[in-house]
């Protein structure tokens, strides 16, 4: 067996400012509609939201988010692509051609085991160019010992002048509950 | 003023050792990812982890779901009730790629959740999600191999984030 390592007594950190947190959206005991970061700076080259998310959606254990890029409203999304496994069974799946968001599965809810919640890890990559469609990848899902779902996603905005400066995220159905956090990090390139 | 995203330790296995530790993991990050790039002995096999605070929990309360392919089609299963992570079923001694996050492990609320991605040339390609029944924060780690070793010059590296 190798001997306990003493974790901190080595401290290479990464260079300073390559992996920043930007803003960070911690849920308190009057829950939250929704995640709202405004006035994104352009600075990155390529964005990650980090996440562990519940709402209080009644009676289901499971619900979905909606994703909106600088408050557009219009029908300039692709919802999702998915690969996705149940515990059972895999599958793919394709959502939403030009619809006015992008779509997130799954985030946990009310009959979700206690203090049990998804998690979402997304990535933006480029998101302030003025050159480029906006491609969304995302890694979520949750476990609730017997039931549970991974799902590798994609989606896109279809807006190629614009850079990024506002990401709003909004549960489906209901509140996201105390203890859901959310944090905006940005990589520069 | 620390960096976000820091190397907390690395570890690179000089002898064929059953298992791997993070002990004493500080408190101040958001999330912890762990990467190992590494083989194992022969005869098929579970890479396992157990967590903890101050002590390792032995008891039933690790479960998870697992996305896969293995070349010819893609899977999906699960296990509940355990007394460990499964987090890669490896049946070659060819080189695994990993990646595990455990979300917000530092937190005495929620229970905790750790995702797992793994590339295996020879074999799959794998997604987890992990969950373990428990609102203890974690401060150790155990990579272990449940029927073999951990094969000399595969490296281990834990990671921390820190949100704002």
């Amino acid at each position: 067996m190798i001997g306990n390592l003493l974790a901190g007594m080595l401290n290479k950190g990464a260079a300073q400012g390559d992996y920043e947190s930007i803003a960070t959206l911690s849920v308190g005991s009057g829950g939250a509609a929704s995640i709202d970061w405004t006035s994104i700076p352009s600075t990155y080259q390529h964005l990650q939201i980090r996440a562990i998310l519940r709402n209080n959606r009644a009676s289901s254990e499971t619900d979905f988010m909606r994703m909106r890029f600088n408050n557009d409203s219009g029908n300039n999304y692709f919802g999702e692509h998915i690969l996705q496994g149940n515990g059972s069974t895999a599958s793919a799946g394709a959502n939403g051609v030009s619809t006015n968001n992008a779509t997130i599965y799954p985030i946990t809810a009310s009959t979700a085991g206690s203090n049990r919640f998804a998690f979402l890890i997304l990535d933006i990559l480029d998101y302030a160019s003025v050159n480029k469609n906006k491609t969304v990848r995302y890694l979520s899902g949750y476990d609730n010992n017997g039931s549970g779902e991974i799902r590798l996603g994609s989606s896109l905005w279809m807006n190629s002048s614009t850079a990024i400066n506002r990401i709003t995220i909004t549960p489906a159905f209901g509140d996201l509950v105390q203890y859901s956090h959310a944090a905006l990090y940005g990589i520069k390139g | 003023m620390p960096a976000t995203y820091e190397n907390i330790a690395t570890t690179t296995v000089g002898t064929n050792t059953s298992e791997v530790e993070f002990t004493n993991i500080p408190q101040t990050f958001t999330d912890l990812i762990i990467v190992r790039s590494g083989a194992q002995g022969g005869n098929p096999g579970n890479m396992s982890m157990q967590v903890g605070n101050n002590s390792y929990d032995t008891g039933t309360n690790y479960s998870g779901t697992q996305l896969y392919g293995n070349g010819s089609s893609a899977a999906s299963d699960r296990f509940s009730n355990d007394s460990r992570w499964y987090i890669n079923y490896n049946n070659s001694t060819g080189q695994t790629i990993s990646i595990y996050q455990i979300m917000n492990y530092s937190n005495t609320t929620t229970n905790k959740t750790m995702i797992g991605r793994n590339s295996d040339g020879t074999w799959y390609a794998s997604a987890y999600v992990f969950l373990w029944r428990s609102t203890a924060a974690i401060n150790r780690v155990k990579l272990y191999h449940f029927t073999n070793n951990i094969l000399a010059g595969s490296t281990f590296t834990l990671y921390g984030i820190k949100a704002a």
